[in-house]
């Protein structure tokens, strides 16, 4: 390594503090989290005592209060994406390339500071949307100290982090803003539903980045419908973690071959 | 110093760099020419370790690239005006590159005044004119005050007043014992900056040897005579001891080593009528055509010319590049063609 790491996260918070696209993604992600989760939650909280007997039984109050995430997430993985394809798109990565030689260092560096970031505004967001949540829930809510409420809330946070580290792979191994985005939005807005939606399909959808990491942010197993899982919260979150490491790794192994 | 061995970049049965072996010194500004598509850009790219050569090696100061410890303290690139981010400012486009090799800040605000973009500095640089681009690129190609420096095609853009700043601030540079190593697609520009100078084509290295000894080399001269009496002349030339060179595309003569004033007289006193005698010099720019003119990837096709250019064949299996029996032996690879507009110059 001829560049100190210190040096390269300081050069890729200047890079990240400055433009503002990073604003306007992060933005959106808690935003929209927490507008859509408090829209659903109201819904809910009024037709609550007209829900059927096994849905109210298997009310999950928690992850009721994340479910704008499905919006929220969006913006997450714009923010992940742009992160790094700007550098392609602005011709940028030539002079980052030369300044910082080593791949390891500057994939590194800027995952690092890119998901350290993800991840302070998605454990904001995950909070703010839980306790917006739970006011408009109210007697139908849940309290921050009962069992594992409080790991879900972190885990909706981290899950957030997780999913824009995963969108930075990709858009490090194709390299383009379009083309990143054009896959992911619509893989994780559609393909990953309805392979999930269907009896069918759900064995092979419920592996997918998204279903297996929001397990983390469920307290009741078979909440609203949700079909039983083969996996735990943990084991959700670790399959999670196995996609994201395959595509930073295969990002790495791009970045490393293919001529910048 | 910048030194290249058997430097080789193919892509696919393309051959963009073939075997380039120079070495770039200090204290003198080094001139980089070739034709659009000699592969000057993929070898800048290739010592600054941001493409992977097929094959060879670039020594920057004996290291590799990538072994620099903080290479902008070494060595500074421009490469292309348009490489930084439009929606950040040209001050946080050049602090962000300065911190990664530990450069301090107020240097930044020093390379900024030095090519003059302070009034600017906090602008968006995506607002900015190609030339401020190329200023803002030469600002962070000198962050680091480094020992080497790379300009490709810095003029490129800049307006009469902007090119003349950069030339002498390269010369400027090389009087400070820095290696500068500036790339070019124009003689003319090559000739009132460069010291030495390397000529490529087709990724070949053409010429390596000190500006002087090509323009010595190069700038020859001639006059040229045009008659009615043609074979007369020729007679009359030839029993003088005059040796003359006749184009026909012309139809007419060309001396070398003899004076008009002579042949003036020589005809006058043979009573032959001309209708030219004009001293002649050939200039840098053509010689430097002369020299790359069978390396020269796009030519311009003359209309009904037989051989339009072919689609390039698809691209053989690498290591399949000279025996591809789907290609006739007779047809270059860039397209049938090649040959027959080039002119008979040589």
């Amino acid at each position: 390594m001829t560049v100190a790491l210190p040096a390269v996260l300081n050069s890729e918070w200047t890079k990240i503090r400055t433009v503002s696209s990073t604003v306007w993604t992060l933005a959106i992600a808690l935003i929209a989290t927490v507008g859509f989760g408090a829209g659903f939650c109201a819904l809910i909280s009024s037709a609550f005592d007209s829900m059927p007997e096994i849905e109210r039984a298997t009310f999950d109050p928690t992850l009721m209060s994340f479910s704008g995430m499905q919006f929220g997430q969006l913006a997450m993985i714009v923010f992940g994406v742009l992160v790094v394809s700007t550098e392609y798109s602005t011709g940028m990565i030539r002079a980052s390339l030369a300044a910082v030689p080593g791949r390891g260092s500057f994939l590194l560096g800027k995952l690092t500071v890119a998901t350290a970031l993800a991840l302070l505004v998605g454990l904001t967001t995950s909070f703010v949307a839980f306790f917006v949540g739970q006011a408009i829930l109210g007697e139908h809510g849940i309290g921050i100290g009962e069992e594992n409420v409080l790991r879900a809330v972190i885990g909706a946070g981290v899950y957030m982090a997780l999913l824009a580290l995963f969108s930075m792979g990709v858009a490090t191994m194709l390299r383009s803003s379009v083309a990143s985005i054009s896959i992911l939005i619509p893989f994780f807005l559609i393909v990953s539903n309805l392979l999930s939606g269907f009896e069918v399909t759900r064995k092979y959808g419920q592996y997918l980045p998204d279903k297996a990491g929001s397990k983390i942010m469920q307290i009741v197993p078979d909440a609203m419908g949700r079909g039983e899982t083969p996996y735990g919260p943990w084991g959700g979150l670790a399959i999670m973690l196995l996609w994201v490491a395959a595509a930073v790794l295969g990002g790495y192994f791009v970045l490393k071959n293919r001529d910048a | 110093m910048i030194e290249l061995e058997g430097l080789t970049k193919r892509f696919g049965a393309k051959t963009a760099v073939d075997n380039l072996s120079f070495q770039v010194r200090p204290g003198v500004v080094t001139g980089f020419l070739g034709p659009n598509g000699a592969g000057k850009s993929t070898t800048m790219r290739m010592m600054l370790d941001l493409d992977n050569p097929t094959s060879g090696t670039v020594r920057i100061d004996g290291k590799h690239y990538r072994d620099l410890p903080e290479p902008l303290k070494h060595i500074g690139a421009l490469l292309d005006a348009k490489s930084m981010h439009g929606g950040r400012s040209a001050y946080n486009n050049l602090l962000c590159l300065a911190q990664s090799n530990r450069i301090p800040e107020r240097r930044v605000a020093e390379v900024l005044d030095l090519v003059g973009l302070t009034p600017v500095a906090r602008k968006k640089s995506k607002g900015f004119s190609l030339g401020m681009g190329q200023r803002l690129g030469i600002a962070s190609a000198l962050l680091g005050d480094p020992e080497i420096l790379m300009f490709d095609e810095p003029v490129n853009g800049l307006d009469p007043e902007g090119i003349h700043w950069i030339r002498n601030l390269m010369k400027r540079l090389a009087s400070e014992g820095r290696t500068i190593f500036v790339s070019s697609h124009l003689m003319s520009e090559m000739a009132l900056t460069a010291d030495h100078l390397i000529v490529i084509g087709q990724g070949r290295l053409l010429a390596d040897l000190p500006m002087a000894d090509f323009i010595h080399q190069n700038s020859r001269s001639y006059v040229r005579l045009r008659s009615p009496q043609q074979e007369r002349l020729k007679d009359v030339l030839h029993e003088a001891g005059i040796n003359a060179v006749s184009v026909p595309a012309t139809g007419t003569l060309e001396i070398d080593g003899v004076g008009p004033e002579r042949l003036g007289e020589l005809a006058a006193q043979h009573q032959i009528v001309l209708h030219e005698l004009s001293p002649q010099r050939a200039s840098l720019e053509e010689a430097f055509m002369r020299m790359t003119a069978d390396s020269v990837e796009y030519h311009a096709h003359a209309p009904g010319l037989p051989g339009a250019p072919a689609a390039p064949a698809p691209a053989p299996a690498p290591g399949m590049a000279g025996d591809n029996p789907a290609r006739p032996a007779d047809v270059p690879a860039w397209g049938a063609g090649f040959d027959a507009t080039r002119k008979g110059g040589e």
